[in-house]
């Protein structure tokens, strides 16, 4: 997938990630972009050594004199901790299974309209993420922003008034930008999207149903 | 705001590329062999006693040098000096259970005990789950090319150099940046420093790394 995704995180974003500064949801979105792309994965990367090379010129604090004996004597019990398993061929890279609790098939699916169906993902609350599913060639109702929303493809592909976004592609849009995307005809379209603030639709009858979406 | 997306600050120039070794293809990175740039102990080949021969000699070397600095850091980002000291020791801890997975091809062992410090301050001071990306497919037994990993370690030596150059300003955002637990916007808040100009300072800074690592 990696030669094919032309939209990449900023890296305001990346080294954001890397210093730890991020609500969750955003996190999810920049470890779920990072399984998909390679460019983005090294560039993350220089941003680490760049905390790394930080913490090796950091100041020290003095351990307490009994501290490394405390932790000599606990390695006894601690066991060696193996990485996850790869899984491969699922839509959902694996920080996206972690949230769903499973692969594709067992989303949690909730009908917004139009086709469209959305899952919430359980992040905390200072930004959101959901899965969204719409069936290829339908069109999101026409929404601006209040903050900033990411959403990256990982099925399908969308366009809208701006450009085409295929898999593991991110569009970041932020308040100034009014888009309605569409999802491409041939196969339905599924994606991550992050908001740091909550969506608000221009139509009405979208922002009455808002705050029971919880979009 | 969490995020600041004002389109001037989305383009910054990529930062330190001959640091990024992670493409996913091949593990070649251009730049020569020689000596290493600085007389630290060799931290690779520290961990590596440690995760192949589970030596406790060496992982004492590593927790003298390490958890003081893991400590620091996680004071300045705001923990108490009791909270600091017991996460210190977790994550030391954790690098002793982690340490076959320790990849020397793509980071350095400052860099990879520096994430694990940042992901336990995560876990302890926001009490968020941490979602992180998906390892690569060939998976941490592949054994990484030598040449490879001399290259990635030097490149990190000279990284650190490079932050000595760094006028005092932008080298102060940097650490907040990373140390702080601080978006942008708060360290404006926290600075008093416009946005515009904590934005700028940080790229100049990173601007300056990526000379320096030419």
């Amino acid at each position: 997938m990696a030669d094919t995704i032309k939209h990449h995180l900023s890296d305001d974003l990346l080294m954001a990630y890397s210093a730890g500064a991020l609500p969750e949801a955003l996190n999810l979105m920049v470890a779920t972009h990072v399984s998909l792309c390679d460019t983005c994965r090294a560039q993350l990367e220089s941003y680490n050594a760049l905390g790394g090379a930080l913490l090796d010129d950091a100041d020290e604090a003095e351990m307490e004199s009994s501290a490394l004996d405390a932790v000599l004597a606990r390695l006894d019990d601690v066991t060696e901790e193996e990485p996850r398993p790869i899984i491969v061929g699922d839509v959902l890279p694996a920080p996206l299974r972690d949230y769903v609790g499973g692969g594709l098939d067992t989303v949690k699916w909730r009908p917004v309209g139009m086709g469209v169906k959305q899952a919430i993902l359980p992040t905390s609350k200072d930004a959101s993420a959901r899965l969204l599913y719409i069936p290829a060639g339908v069109a999101v109702p026409d929404h601006g922003h209040r903050g900033m929303e990411l959403t990256m493809v990982l099925q399908g592909a969308f366009s809208d008034e701006y450009d085409r976004f295929g898999p593991g592609d991110v569009e970041a849009a932020d308040e100034d930008i009014e888009h309605t995307p569409t999802a491409e005809a041939g196969q339905d379209c599924i994606c991550l999207a992050v908001t740091d603030a909550p969506l608000r639709f221009n139509g009405l009858i979208p922002r009455i149903l808002q705050p029971f979406l919880r979009i | 705001m969490l995020l600041d997306a004002d389109a001037s600050t989305v383009d910054i120039a990529i930062p330190i590329p001959q640091l990024a070794v992670g493409s996913g293809k091949p593990r070649k990175m251009t730049g020569a062999p020689g000596k290493p740039a600085d007389s630290q102990p060799d931290w690779v080949s520290c961990l590596s006693r440690i995760s192949e021969e589970r030596d406790r000699a060496a992982f004492a070397e590593l927790f003298r040098y390490f958890a003081p600095r893991v400590k620091a850091f996680l004071m300045k980002s705001g923990a108490s000096p009791a909270v600091a000291e017991d996460c210190a020791q977790e994550v030391m801890a954790t690098v002793w259970r982690k340490a076959r997975q320790f990849d020397p091809a793509r980071a350095s062992v400052a860099t990879w005990i520096f994430t694990i410090a940042r992901n336990r301050r995560i876990d302890v001071l926001r009490k968020d789950r941490r979602p992180e990306p998906e390892d690569l497919p060939w998976g941490p037994e592949a054994e990484p090319d030598q040449e490879d990993v001399l290259t990635l370690q030097q490149q990190s030596a000279r990284l650190k150099m490079a932050m000595h150059t760094l006028p005092k300003p932008q080298r102060d955002l940097i650490e907040r940046a990373y140390f702080g637990d601080l978006s942008h916007s708060e360290i404006a808040a926290a600075t008093g420093l416009p946005l515009g100009t904590i934005k700028s300072r940080i790229r100049l800074a990173l601007d300056r790394l990526r000379h320096e690592m030419k």
